[in-house]
Formats: structure tokens, C-alpha cells, sequence
């Protein structure tokens, strides 16, 4: 009996060596990179230490004063939160009229939606580019809102539709009865009732937009209206031998969406499995 | 209920938002791909030179330089689909035996996946750098001093297994998550059942995991296809396809005429890549279900 119980434990804590060397793997780097912020340029060349000798905050502020990180970190802020209310809002309107409304084309158009999230379609931003600068929207905040909000609609329509069709109508039809008008029962009983699946939309698309670059890069030109990532790379050609101010940047660029992630981690999860497992 | 006319036109003003943007950004878009690639247009001129499939046949049979970066795409998305996702198979396996500590392992897990690609690509610019970067230094410290000041990334023999990793490295906690989610719903029982008729533990992976695991596999598969095959932000920050094109993918190649305004030949490209892209999700569906179906 003595012996399995050692062989149990010692399966277990291989289990843990195991798992633990692939988290370092997984943390070193944003350790690494954290680290490095507070380090000066001087000992990045002289010394490879893991922490700083002096904590050295100077290069945060540098990011911020020097190197527009404010501009960048407001303009994400801003990217953000507007894109990730406006495909809630379009995309649950749109969602609960797909499962509940009668409207023509309903089928096609539902279709047509759910097409274009199954065919990969690459360099749809050499069009959208082309697209953007006849609207006179090239280099503008609301050109890349618009192509955010659009890219985030398709799965949120799906996902909420699913979410809708299995919510019982008894309340609705009640509701009807009593004189609700139909925006009125989308706003006040079907949004309220989505809940759970709004929170993991809601930071879904903010993980997306927040991160996003390449349309970022290939829309934006003028430097006051970049959101962070472009910003980074812009920030990266000008100061390109100051490791520490660049960790500093990328720090600044992480820390939300760290927090983020943190708080909401189920959300999140719960979402890539929808998305995953759903399509 | 009868639904009047009135009703009805009330009713699609609830999707009108969603449509106008969805024709406008998602759909003409697609169409103007098509569209475009067969006129040779620098995206100034007034007139577009209609070119029917030249510029489809000279990518196809003329340009070796973007036959190149699909090969290193290639290459990245075999890594990805043997490497990260069998370490991602691995882990899900170990984490899903109810051991202490699931939660904390699976958040750091999926740290990486959460980050930007630009945050990532950078950070491991530093890494790799040859003079400051702290794996010359490991590497070094353990006696290879041949690499004291090798540049990873600007080598041509080693720039793209580097971004490879880096890519993997980002990449394996999705494919660990979305596995994890589907051992979650084997039944328990089906592994007692096992037990009882003496099964030992390849015995139930072979019998019982990996078949009820195949629809889910088959998923992890095509998305680390697609997300592969696609990858852009991780190249432009860490290579932007140096050295020497030795790490350009389709889309870095796409951008790049796009940047020297030859929208028709860019567009033309795209379009070969996602019928390559489309063709190659469909021959993963294909075969995932002929293996189900044999079993």
C-alpha cells in the first residue's frame, strides 16, 4: 500500500514539474518584460541581472511625456469602449430579430452573416483601404471605428441568436399583450436577460480591438489618432536601441488587458469554447 | 398572429445598423477583391487596365517570392499543428486528472494568447537580440560560446524557426483551452466502465479521449490552420520578412504591394490564398470525418 501511495505522489509531482516548467515558459518573458522597464539603458548594456538594481520609473514617464504614450493609450481607450458599445448594441438589435421577427430576406441574410465568419477571407484590407479613402474616411478615428465595429458583428449576432432562441417567449408574448412595444421588449426584457452572453462579447471584442494592428496600420498615418499597438511600432522605429523605454511602451500597451483578462478570465474562456465549439 | 406590412418594415429596422455596415465593410469588400483582381490599377488613376487573369497567372507561375512565403507560412503552420497543438494535447490531458492547481495553470496558460501580437513579437525581439538579449546570455552561461553574439533574427538560417517559436510559444494555450473544454464533456463513466474491464491508461486515451476528442481536435486543427497561415503582426514586429524575405508570409507579401500601390496584383494574390486557405480547411473537414467514420 506504502508503495502506490509513493508512486501516485511521485506521478503527481512529475505531473507538477511538468506543468510548472511550461508556466515559467509561459510568464518569464512578460516578467522579462516588466522587468526591463525599470532597468536603465546603462545596465541593459553593462549587466544581465533579473531585476532592476534600482527601480527606475523614469522610463514610464518618458513613454508618457516624451513618446505620446497618453495619446496612443487615450485613443485605445477611446477605440475601445465605442467600438465594443456600438457592435453590442447594433448586433443585439439585429440578433433578437433574426430569432424572434419576421422581416423579408430574414433567412438569406442570416446566412449570408454566418458566410462570411466560416470562409476565411484574407487582404480584405487592401479593398477596405480603397473603400475608406473614396468615403473620405482614410486617417480618420471613424474610418477604423467603423471597420471595428463591422468586424465584430457577425460573431455577435450569431452568438446572441443562439442566446435569444432559448430564451423562453412566455414574457414577451405577455408583454406584447400588455401593450410593450418591440424595441420596448428588446430593451427591456430580451438585453436585460442576455446578460451573461454580452459580458463575454464585451470582452471579447475590447481583447480584439485593443490588440488589433494590422488595420490600425494600414487606415492610420497621423500619429495624434493611432491607438497603441500602431503606436508601438511607430514608437519602436524612432527609439530603436532603448530596450528599457520600449518594455516601458509594451508594459503601458499589456497592464490593461492583463487586468482585464484577470478579472474576467471565465468570460473569456467561456467565449473561445462557444466560438470554438459552436462553429 | 398575422403580420402586417407595417409590422414587417418595423421589424427590419431592427437589422437595418447591422446590414448597412455589414454590406458596406464586410461584403462589398469581398466582392471588390474579386473585382479588382483582374485589373492592373496602382489605385490613382482614373482608368483601370482590365488584365482578365495575367496577374493571377503570373503569381501563380512568375513570382517565386510569394510561392517562398507560403512555403514559410507553411512551415510555421506544421510546427504549430504538430508541436504546439500535441503540447497542448499533452497538458490538457495532465490538467484535466482533477489535479491541485487546474485554474492557476490554466490562467497562465492562456496568458500568451491574450497578448498583442505586437507586445509579443517585441518582447522577443529583445529576447533574441544578439548583443542584449538574454537567451545569448543563458546561452553563453551554459558554455556555447559561439553564440555570444548570434542575431537570431537577422540569420537567414534561424529567422524563421525563431519567429516559428515565438509564434507557438503565443499560440499552444488556445488550442489548450478549447481541448480542455471538450475532455470536460466525455462522461466520467465510460473511463470506470474501462477501469472495471482493466483498461489501462493508453488503452482508454486510444479507446475512449481520442475518438470522442476527434470533432474537437478536428476545430483546434483548422483555427491553428487559419491563424497560422495568416499570422502577421508577430512578422511585421519582429522581421517585417527579413532577412531577405526569408520570413515573409502571404499576408506580409499581400501588404507589401498593397504599399507600393499595386492594388489589382495585391488583391489577385489574396484571392489565391483564400482559395488555398478555403481548400485546405475543407480537406481537414473532409478527412477528420472519413477517419471518424471508419472507426
Amino acid at each position: 500500500m506504502n508503495f502506490f501511495k509513493f508512486q501516485k505522489r511521485l506521478k503527481s509531482g512529475v505531473t507538477h514539474i511538468a506543468l510548472g516548467a511550461v508556466a515559467i515558459t509561459c510568464l518569464f518573458p512578460v516578467f522579462w518584460m516588466i522587468s526591463s522597464s525599470l532597468k536603465t539603458q546603462d545596465l541593459i548594456f553593462s549587466k544581465m541581472t533579473l531585476l532592476p538594481e534600482v527601480w527606475n520609473w523614469s522610463n514610464y514617464v518618458t513613454a508618457f511625456v516624451k513618446a505620446d504614450f497618453g495619446a496612443y493609450f487615450l485613443n485605445s481607450v477611446f477605440y475601445t469602449v465605442v467600438g465594443v458599445f456600438f457592435i453590442i448594441f447594433i448586433s443585439s438589435l439585429a440578433a433578437y430579430a433574426f430569432a424572434r421577427l419576421e422581416f423579408p430576406g430574414k433567412n438569406i441574410l442570416f446566412y449570408l452573416l454566418i458566410a462570411t465568419l466560416l470562409i476565411p477571407i484574407p487582404g480584405v484590407f487592401v479593398p477596405l483601404y480603397l473603400l475608406l479613402k473614396s468615403l473620405g474616411l482614410i486617417d480618420t478615428r471613424l474610418g477604423l471605428l467603423l471597420c471595428y465595429i463591422s468586424n465584430g458583428l457577425a460573431f455577435a449576432i450569431f452568438l446572441l441568436k443562439g442566446f435569444f432562441d432559448d430564451l423562453p417567449r412566455e414574457v414577451e408574448e405577455a408583454a406584447l399583450i400588455d401593450g410593450c412595444s418591440r424595441f420596448g421588449i428588446y430593451w427591456r426584457i430580451a438585453v436585460p436577460l442576455a446578460k451573461p452572453a454580452i459580458a463575454t462579447l464585451v470582452i471579447m471584442n475590447s481583447l480584439t480591438i485593443w490588440n488589433e494592428f494590422l488595420l490600425a496600420l494600414v487606415i492610420l498615418q497621423d500619429k495624434a489618432k493611432m491607438p497603441i499597438q500602431r503606436g508601438l511600432m511607430v514608437f519602436q522605429g524612432t527609439f530603436i536601441t532603448d530596450y528599457p523605454l520600449l518594455m516601458a511602451g509594451l508594459t503601458i500597451a499589456t497592464i490593461p488587458i492583463v487586468i482585464v483578462y484577470l478579472m474576467m478570465q471565465k468570460h473569456i474562456v467561456k467565449g473561445i469554447a462557444a466560438g470554438a465549439l459552436k462553429g | 398572429m398575422k403580420i402586417t406590412p407595417i409590422e414587417k418594415t418595423q421589424n427590419f429596422c431592427f437589422i437595418i445598423p447591422a446590414l448597412v455596415l455589414f454590406l458596406i465593410f464586410s461584403l462589398y469588400p469581398i466582392l471588390r477583391t474579386f473585382q479588382l483582381s483582374f485589373f492592373q490599377w496602382n489605385g490613382i488613376d482614373k482608368d483601370m487596365l482590365w488584365v482578365g487573369f495575367a496577374q493571377y497567372k503570373h503569381i501563380l507561375f512568375n513570382n517565386p517570392a510569394f510561392w517562398k512565403s507560403m512555403l514559410n507560412a507553411g512551415y510555421i503552420t506544421i510546427l504549430a499543428l504538430t508541436l504546439q497543438n500535441g503540447l497542448a494535447l499533452l497538458l490538457a490531458l495532465l490538467v484535466n486528472k482533477n489535479i491541485k492547481g487546474e485554474n492557476i495553470y490554466r490562467t497562465i496558460f492562456f496568458l500568451p494568447p491574450v497578448l498583442s501580437g505586437v507586445v509579443v513579437g517585441l518582447i522577443w525581439k529583445f529576447v533574441y537580440d544578439g548583443n542584449f538579449g538574454i537567451l545569448n546570455y543563458w546561452l553563453t552561461s551554459l558554455g556555447f560560446t559561439n553564440f555570444a553574439d548570434f542575431a537570431w533574427l537577422s540569420e537567414i538560417k534561424t529567422a524563421l524557426s525563431s519567429v516559428a517559436v515565438v509564434h507557438m510559444w503565443k499560440g499552444f494555450g488556445y488550442g489548450f483551452i478549447i481541448l480542455l473544454a471538450g475532455l470536460q464533456t466525455i462522461p466520467v463513466d465510460l473511463y470506470e466502465a474501462a477501469e472495471v474491464d482493466g483498461a489501462d491508461a493508453w488503452q482508454q486515451f486510444k479507446n475512449i479521449t481520442f475518438p470522442l476528442l476527434i470533432p474537437i481536435i478536428t476545430i483546434v486543427m483548422i483555427l491553428t490552420i487559419l491563424g497560422s497561415m495568416q499570422v502577421f503582426d508577430l512578422i511585421y514586429s519582429m522581421t517585417r520578412g527579413g532577412p531577405a524575405g526569408h520570413t515573409h508570409v502571404p499576408i506580409t507579401k499581400i501588404y507589401e504591394y498593397m504599399s507600393n500601390g499595386e492594388f489589382g496584383y495585391s488583391t489577385a494574390m489574396a484571392v489565391i490564398f483564400g482559395i488555398v486557405l478555403l481548400v485546405v480547411s475543407f480537406a481537414q473537414i473532409y478527412l477528420s470525418k472519413k477517419f471518424n467514420y471508419d472507426r
